[in-house]
């Protein structure tokens, strides 16, 4: 899922400082999944805006909505009547979810609300790591179904660096939080007998899959509506 | 084109030495972090004679300093041969073969090939890093442009070419231990001529992990270049043996350095009783680790105590270095 987290207060504050009705908008996938923009956090973050508004002594209008998945124009739609009568909108989406209301209603002025932080999952309750770097080019079957990419701090294709210590990254300082993806690489193709895979150099990678080469994009004919 | 070197692969005194059978002996020199080329040409006096190469490193310890080209170019203007090191983080390919280019027409001959300490470590965390390449790929790319020879997208290089020899490094005391021989095996397959090691305090544990490179036959393939430094302090010692990720330094090491300093109230005279110890362990340690079949040579890295390199080299009977 993508792994997201709300934006400090007083950041969102400042975002909608300008508006007198501000509709915030919560997103019922992954963002509701890692507690990040789900209904209840739309709640919890209308109502605080509405109390720092008074405090403030300014007259602000502020509306919850939610929906299903804010990165698709069908579920968009269900807002299309109310949202052009609010100054801002406050997006709990992902960084997807606030593009996809920006270029789905051109005129409506929309924030985020949380920054977009990977593609990960819940490793244990209330926390969040992540896997995939999104390269393009999947190779999880030659590192036992462990990403080097996302999991490797200088996503090395022939580790694991000089940097490795008791399973533990060398960026880990003290709290030794980050695991070596490479240790745990090398520890499991060895206990299964493949060693012959991590003997073969992997080569300089093609990053062109990546983001390096420019913004990415998927066309399937097959799904294609057919031209008239 | 190898016929241009007369059979030698770069030509460098370095690999001239190493291919005669004589033990080598390399140091380390730190750029400054600034921008003063007299640090770079008082440093190299203190080499100069004292060993055969001389490694400058590339933003060590992703802290910004000189840059390794420039240091390494004014290491060749006064005499003494560099190692140039080039790690992943800050360069993508095109920018290091750029630099390969350009430090080969400078007159540098031996290229170190890292991935390079992660910025976090440094005094710009904040950095985007590259690690467009990782030192494997590094590694092959610097032997495509020797012996294709062609850049790493596959076009052959017009004209002259780099030829470089070409180092790596390998730290036996990182985990996970039982795969690092084949980890240096894997360095000598990808193009490597030689090696340098991470720092070695426990000589046991190198033995055991230089008996499984020769078991592999690897050291017939690639010179092994055995690290080694003289420690300046007890606290010093002690901060590599706890602190320092992938360092083995036996509570012995600690313990001589602490020894050293006991009793001695004057400061100065304590800090030099220490000094002391730490060049003695130093030369020590070489005469051990000399004795272990497979290794080639020592790398003697004396980090920001460029002096103390003449008195190792000396008493651990390497000098006059051989002229090749």
């Amino acid at each position: 899922m993508i792994v997201a987290e709300q934006k400090p207060f007083e950041e969102i504050k400042a975002k909608i400082a300008n508006a007198n009705k501000v509709l915030v908008v919560g997103c019922g996938t992954c963002v509701t999944v890692c507690f990040a923009g789900g209904e209840k956090e739309v709640g919890i973050l209308a109502s605080s805006l509405r109390m720092a508004s008074k405090i403030e002594g300014k007259e602000r209008q502020i509306d919850e909505a939610m929906v299903q998945r804010q990165c698709e124009w069908e579920y968009l739609d269900t807002l299309k009547e109310r949202i052009g009568d609010y100054d801002v909108v406050l997006s709990l989406g992902c960084g997807i979810g606030v593009q996809a209301i920006a270029e789905h209603f051109p005129n409506v002025r929309v924030v985020p609300g949380l920054n977009t932080a990977f593609l990960g999952l819940p490793v244990e309750q209330g926390v969040w790591a992540e896997r995939c770097a999104a390269c393009g080019n999947c190779i999880l079957d030659l590192t036992g179904g462990i990403c080097p990419i996302a999991r490797c701090s200088k996503s090395l294709l022939n580790g694991p660096c000089g940097g490795s210590a008791n399973g533990k990254c060398e960026i880990s300082g003290k709290d030794r939080t980050v695991d070596c993806a490479w240790d745990m690489i090398v520890k499991k193709l060895m206990a299964r007998g493949e060693l012959d895979k991590l003997l073969e150099i992997q080569p300089a990678k093609n990053w062109q899959t990546s983001r390096d080469g420019g913004p990415r994009r998927i066309a399937r004919e097959d799904l294609m509506l057919a031209k008239e | 084109m190898a016929d241009a070197n007369n059979g030698y692969k770069s030509g460098s005194t370095l690999e001239k030495i190493l291919r005669a059978g004589k033990f080598a002996a390399t140091a380390e020199l730190g750029p400054p972090k600034n921008a003063d080329a007299e640090v770079i040409r008082k440093k190299a006096g203190l080499l100069k004679g004292i060993v055969d190469g001389v490694n400058i490193t590339d933003n060590q310890t992703a802290i910004v300093r000189m840059s390794s080209i420039a240091a390494a170019t004014l290491c060749v203007q006064n005499g003494v041969e560099p190692i140039m090191q080039m790690t992943c983080r800050d360069r993508n390919r095109l920018a290091m073969q750029a630099d390969m280019l350009g430090a080969y027409a400078l007159g540098i001959r031996n290229l170190l090939c890292l991935s390079g300490d992660h910025q976090q470590f440094g005094n710009h965390p904040m950095a985007k890093n590259v690690y467009d390449m990782d030192s494997m790929t590094l590694i092959q790319m610097v032997k495509g442009l020797r012996d294709g020879p062609h850049f790493q997208c596959g076009e052959e290089i017009k004209g002259v070419n780099p030829r470089f020899f070409i180092g790596a490094a390998e730290n036996p005391f990182a985990d996970p231990f039982e795969f690092r021989p084949y980890r240096l095996a894997k360095k000598a397959q990808a193009g490597a001529d030689f090696i340098q090691t991470q720092l070695i305090y426990n000589v046991p544990r190198f033995k055991e992990f230089m008996k499984r490179v020769v078991d592999l036959g690897v050291h017939e393939k690639v010179y092994i270049l055995a690290g080694v430094g003289p420690i300046k302090t007890a606290a010093a010692a002690k901060y590599m043996r706890d602190q320092v990720p992938g360092m083995d330094v036996p509570d012995e090491i600690v313990e001589r350095m602490e020894a050293a300093g006991k009793g001695i109230e004057d400061k100065k005279a304590r800090a030099e009783a220490m000094r002391e110890e730490g060049i003695k362990i130093c030369v020590e340690l070489i005469q051990q680790i000399r004795e272990i079949p497979g290794v080639a040579g020592v790398h003697i890295m004396a980090i920001e105590w460029e002096e103390a390199v003449r008195p190792i080299v000396e008493r651990a009977g390497l000098l006059p270095r051989p002229t090749v």
